[in-house]
Formats: structure tokens, C-alpha cells, sequence
């Protein structure tokens, strides 16, 4: 089974957040906790479901990643977006992404 | 300028309470997101990829110096020091929190904004003409109308769950800048053989997956019937409409699959029924409506300003800006300006809460408090005198405000894209800034002359490329980003949808594509008089595309 990952937005900001190794949602991409098998899923799921329940995060899913020398990585554009934000300067560069 | 009356007022208050009672509920547990989405919906906010996002409606696209200068406290105070403007004349936030939602929609109450009817499936903020009661070929101010359907459809019981969102444009003038063709419907004021004032309606028409031109259903309904017509439009569709397929459920697939003939004996059935009921428009109240859009208070003026002139002779920049963004008045002696938020290598769009207060600032001073949004993503300052047109442009350049490339290459209609929309499946804003640099060079965008460029981000075609004269969608290859290129898109009068050249292109070769498209038309066109669309209708797709892929 592919490496996976669970992420979701945080209910009070919107910001992109991953359940890390710690037990916590965390916006650190690269904390993600990583599962490779249906039971690490299943775990994952539970987790989201709990935290959804107690109204810390919405729109949680499991992400496809692959692991190198320097840690995990996204698979989509998409996925890598959410990971580091935008990639433009916004507001006519007058201040920086992220 | 439209101003609330008591229904107004309490309406916008009740719903500021409602909805901030909503978001304690959600924080607090009570609604769990699958109840609370709908409600959010309601009131403008969407979550995006990276953050919530709230949508702000200008009705119309017409707002004052006083919202403009909310507008930069709440992007000041609330989000990070910007705003976007978006093709339906509205102001976007990027990164509100929940929390503040409520706070910012008590602000924004406070100037006499809403964020309703900005999403879900009702009736959305109805567009128009961004010169609407300045332009010189203006038989009506499109405003009034506007308004009345603000007044008709908001909250309306019948058409609050359509079975998709339902957008109206409204032009009131011969050449249409609203776009009222790509439109679930559209209405153009038109004169009669009599020389009676009514609108033409056109139905049907609409981006997204299915790209479709409106059809005419009717060629003169007399302006009084306005409401009974678009209830009876509305009505049809909302009955028959298809709700088992989100991606068939506009009423542009419902006029193509019925077809327009039988739309019509359908909708003029109803409207016989309903006509002369409260829906016929009192003229009392018309003229009610219309005394908040009567002209300003204009000087008498000669035709041409001698400063004016002046300052044109001495200062080639301001020269070369007025030759692209300024733009003839109805009134002698007045201009319109447009603000073009396309700067080189920026996003389009995009608006720091400083701008937003030069802009206010000058609108107050010089433009009879009167500021417009346009649906390509630019400002507009309406009634401009000409002597007082350089004074406009020293403090839009002082504040990076007078880029002047307004219908050139580099004043794109761009949609978020990957980078903030949770449906994209490209960006779009780092072509558009690409793009923008390429061409930055003013001279060499005035000599390819005028070329309407958009982009959106996935086929739901928020960036208007089917209507743009070179069209770029962004799509999805096995997790890559690849554009589409599309040529021969209109959205005026003539409006067209654009044709697909060939196989997409790398993220890192669009730029040099669109160059390429560009080269092509500067050898075979017929002189710089000739457009870059009327050189393609001409000569047809084939030279492009044998061109492009060779």
C-alpha cells in the first residue's frame, strides 16, 4: 500500500494542517505521520474523525506521499501547494506569500 | 448612487446577526460543517486550499469612496493587506479568519455592504456596464434596472434553492462591456421601431464545461414587464430544470436540450399568466429607483481641456496612459479612467488596502465619490474632468496604480487558480505574471494593439477563457499542470466561444506558445489596423496551428 498521510484545514483559520507524529494537528507538512497499511489508515481516519468531532479541523483526507533521503513529498501540484502555500506574492508584491 | 432605505438596513443587520449566531454554533459544536456549509454559503465565505475566503458583493460593480476605504480597514485589519477583485464586479478576501467573519460583516453593514448572494444557488450579484451612466453610446443607465433586480431577487422564496446559481448581466449601452451573452441571462436596453425603450432578452448563455451564447428569447419586452419576464424565466427553469447533474443543471443546458423555440412558448405561457399581476414594474417606483442613479452634478465644460492637452504634449507617460485607459464621457469636457490592477509581473486583480485608499482618496476628490469594479478585474473612476486627469495620474503612479495596458496583452481576466481554489487544476496567476513580463514592454503591447487574454485554472472557467481572443485553461496530466490554448473567443456583441489549437502545453512552455500565437498574428495581419481577432476570423485557425505545432 502507498505511504499516506492525513490533512485536513483547521476549522477556526482554514489553515492546511496534518496529523503529525506528535498526535497533533500541525501545519508542519514534513511532521506528518506516515502509515502504510489499511490498520495505519484506519487509525488516521479515527483520528480525523475525533478532531472533527471536537471542532478543530474540516475536510479531512488521507494523501498519497513518497519518502526520499530528505523526508516526504507531495505527489500533485495541488498537494504541494497546500503543503507550502501560495506561490505568487500577493497584494502587487507589496507582501510575501506564506 | 443607490442608498438603503429601512428595509434595507434591517435586512443586512438581521442577516449579520443570523449569521454570527451561526458561526458561535459551529465553534461551539452545534452545527456540525455538513449543516454549517450551506449557511457559510449564504453569506459569501467559501474555505479554500490554504484559508477561508469571503466574497464581498458591489452590486454592480458601483461603490463609493467611504466602501472602498472599509474595504482596505477590513483587508488591513482582518486579512493580510489586500483584496481581489473578481469578475463579477465583487472583492474577494483570501485569509479571513472564522471567528472575524461576523465582525467584518458588521463593518461592512456599517457602509452599506453584504456579502449575500455572492454564492450558493440563488440568483448572484447582477452585473453591468462598468461605464453605465458615462458612456457616450449609453441609451439608458443600466443601473436602475440593476437595482430593481437587486430589490426582486434578493431572498426571493421561489428562487432561493435553484437547481444551480443563476447569473443576470445588464448593458445599456450598443457595444457590450457586461458580457451579457455568456450569461444565464442577459438583457441589453434597446430602442425600438417606435422608438420605446425596453430589453432584449437573451437566455442560456454561460462558460463552465459547456460553453454556450445565449439565445434571444425575446427581442423587445416592454421595461415595465421586467420582473414578471426574468420571474417567468426563472420559474420555467426552476421547475424543469435537471437537479440530478450538477454539471447539466444551468439553464444553458436546459435551452440547449429543449431548445429555444419551445423555452419560449414555455416562458411567454407563464409570463401571460403573470404579467399584469405586482410583478409589472410601477413607474412611480422606477423613477424612485432611478432618481439615486441621476447624473452628478457635471460643470459645463468646453469639449477639450487646454491643460489637458498640455500635459498630454509634455509628459509622454501620462500621454501613453491616457491613450489606452482613458476613455471618452458622455458629458463635454470629461473622462472615464480606468485603473488597470494588471502592473507587470503582478497578480491580477489584486489591490493593497493602501491603493484601495488612493483610489478612494481620488474618487472622492475628482470622480464625484463614484469608483466601479469591472468584471476584467480593473477599476474604474467614471466622471473624470479632463483638466483634472493629469492630477489623477500622478497619484494613481505614485501609488503603482497606472500601468497602462487596459485591452492590451497584459490586462488579463486571470482566476485565482491552484494557488488559492480548492477546484483548480492549474495556476493561473504565475502564467498571467509570466506573460506580463514577457510582454512588458508598452510599446511592443501597443503595436499587437488590442488583445483580450484570460485564464482560468480548471474548466469551470472562472478566468473567461472561452471568451477570451486567446484563451489558456489549465488542466490536469497525471498530476502536472498543462494549458490548452483557445483562439476566436468574444465576449462582446459579437460574442464567440474560442476553439482549442492543439494539444496542450508544459507549464514551462506556455509562455513561449502564447509569444508564438502572438508572432503569428504580427506577420499576417493586414496592417495594425487589423485586430488580432479580425485577423483570425479571417484567416481561420489553420495558419496559427500550422504554425504553433511546426
Amino acid at each position: 500500500m502507498a505511504l499516506q498521510i492525513m490533512t485536513a484545514n483547521r476549522l477556526l483559520g482554514g489553515e492546511v494542517v496534518y496529523f503529525s507524529e506528535n498526535a497533533e494537528w500541525t501545519g508542519d507538512f514534513s511532521a506528518a505521520k506516515t502509515v502504510d497499511d489499511s490498520d495505519g489508515a484506519a487509525v488516521l481516519l479515527d483520528e480525523a474523525e475525533k478532531a472533527e468531532a471536537n471542532q478543530l479541523i474540516v475536510g479531512p483526507y488521507l494523501v498519497k506521499v513518497e519518502r526520499d533521503e530528505t523526508g516526504i513529498r507531495t505527489l500533485s501540484v495541488k498537494e504541494g501547494i497546500r503543503a507550502k502555500g501560495p506561490t505568487v506574492h500577493y497584494g502587487h508584491g507589496l507582501r510575501q506569500a506564506g | 448612487m443607490y442608498r438603503y432605505d429601512e428595509f434595507d438596513y434591517d435586512f443586512v443587520q438581521q442577516r449579520v446577526a443570523q449569521f454570527g449566531d451561526q458561526v458561535e454554533r459551529r465553534i461551539e459544536g452545534d452545527l456540525t460543517e455538513d449543516q454549517f456549509k450551506p449557511l457559510r454559503l449564504m453569506n459569501g465565505l467559501y474555505l479554500q486550499l490554504h484559508a477561508y475566503m469571503l466574497r464581498v458583493a458591489i452590486p454592480y460593480g458601483t461603490f463609493n469612496a467611504a466602501q472602498m476605504r472599509k474595504m482596505a480597514h477590513i483587508a488591513r485589519k482582518y486579512d493580510r493587506g489586500y483584496g481581489h477583485f473578481t469578475t463579477r464586479q465583487n472583492l474577494q478576501y483570501n485569509w479571513p479568519v472564522l471567528k472575524d467573519v461576523p465582525e467584518i460583516l458588521k463593518e461592512l453593514a456599517e457602509v452599506e455592504m453584504h456579502a449575500i448572494q455572492t454564492s450558493g444557488n440563488c440568483i448572484r450579484n447582477t452585473t453591468s456596464d462598468q461605464y453605465a451612466g458615462a458612456a457616450a453610446d449609453e441609451i439608458e443607465d443600466p443601473r436602475v434596472y440593476c437595482e430593481i433586480i437587486r430589490q426582486w431577487s434578493s431572498l426571493h422564496p421561489e428562487f432561493t434553492f435553484l437547481p444551480r446559481k443563476f447569473k443576470v448581466a445588464v448593458t445599456g449601452a450598443t457595444t457590450d462591456r457586461a458580457a451579457i451573452r455568456v450569461h444565464d441571462i442577459g438583457l441589453a436596453i434597446v430602442k425600438n421601431d417606435k422608438g420605446e425603450v425596453g430589453f432584449e432578452v437573451h437566455v442560456g448563455g454561460g462558460q463552465g464545461r459547456t460553453p454556450m451564447i445565449g439565445k434571444v428569447v425575446r427581442e423587445f419586452l416592454p421595461k415595465e414587464h421586467l420582473l414578471s419576464y426574468l420571474e417567468a424565466v426563472l420559474r420555467v427553469y426552476n421547475q424543469i430544470g435537471r437537479r440530478d447533474n450538477k454539471y447539466k443543471a444551468r439553464i444553458k443546458i436546459l435551452v440547449h436540450e429543449t431548445g429555444i423555440d419551445e423555452i419560449r412558448r414555455l416562458v411567454e405561457a407563464e409570463w401571460e399568466r403573470i404579467k399584469d399581476t405586482a410583478l409589472k414594474l410601477p413607474l412611480e417606483e422606477v423613477d424612485r429607483i432611478n432618481e439615486y442613479f441621476s447624473p452628478p452634478s457635471f460643470e459645463t465644460l468646453d469639449a477639450t481641456s487646454r491643460l489637458f492637452e498640455i500635459k498630454r504634449f509634455e509628459h509622454r507617460d501620462f500621454a501613453t496612459w491616457v491613450r489606452a485607459n482613458v476613455v471618452a464621457h458622455k458629458q463635454a469636457g470629461y473622462a472615464i479612467a480606468n485603473i488597470s490592477l494588471k502592473p507587470e509581473g503582478e497578480a491580477p486583480g489584486d489591490i493593497t488596502d493602501d491603493q484601495m485608499e488612493v483610489v478612494a482618496d481620488l474618487a472622492e476628490k475628482y470622480s464625484f465619490d463614484e469608483i466601479r469594479a469591472t468584471h476584467e478585474q480593473n477599476l474604474v473612476l467614471p466622471h473624470v474632468k479632463q483638466e483634472d486627469l493629469y492630477e489623477v495620474f500622478s497619484g494613481l503612479k505614485a501609488a503603482g496604480l497606472a500601468t497602462a495596458n487596459l485591452g492590451l496583452i497584459s490586462d488579463m481576466i486571470v482566476c485565482p487558480g491552484l494557488d488559492y481554489c480548492a477546484l483548480a487544476n492549474a495556476r493561473s496567476i504565475p502564467v498571467a505574471q509570466a506573460i506580463s513580463k514577457r510582454f512588458s514592454d508598452i510599446e511592443r503591447q501597443h503595436d499587437i494593439g488590442e488583445l483580450k487574454l484570460k485564464i482560468s485554472g480548471c474548466i469551470n472557467a472562472c478566468g473567461h477563457h472561452h471568451v477570451g481572443h486567446i484563451g489558456i485553461l489549465g488542466v490536469d496530466r497525471k498530476g502536472e499542470e498543462y494549458y490548452q490554448i483557445t483562439l476566436g473567443g468574444n465576449a462582446n456583441e459579437n460574442a464567440a466561444i474560442g476553439k482549442i489549437i492543439g494539444p496542450s502545453f508544459a507549464y514551462d512552455k506556455i509562455v513561449d506558445a502564447v509569444e508564438s500565437v502572438v508572432n503569428i498574428y504580427l506577420e499576417l495581419r493586414n496592417g495594425a489596423e487589423e485586430s488580432f481577432l479580425e485577423a483570425y476570423n479571417r484567416v481561420g485557425m489553420a495558419p496559427f496551428k500550422e504554425k504553433l505545432y511546426a
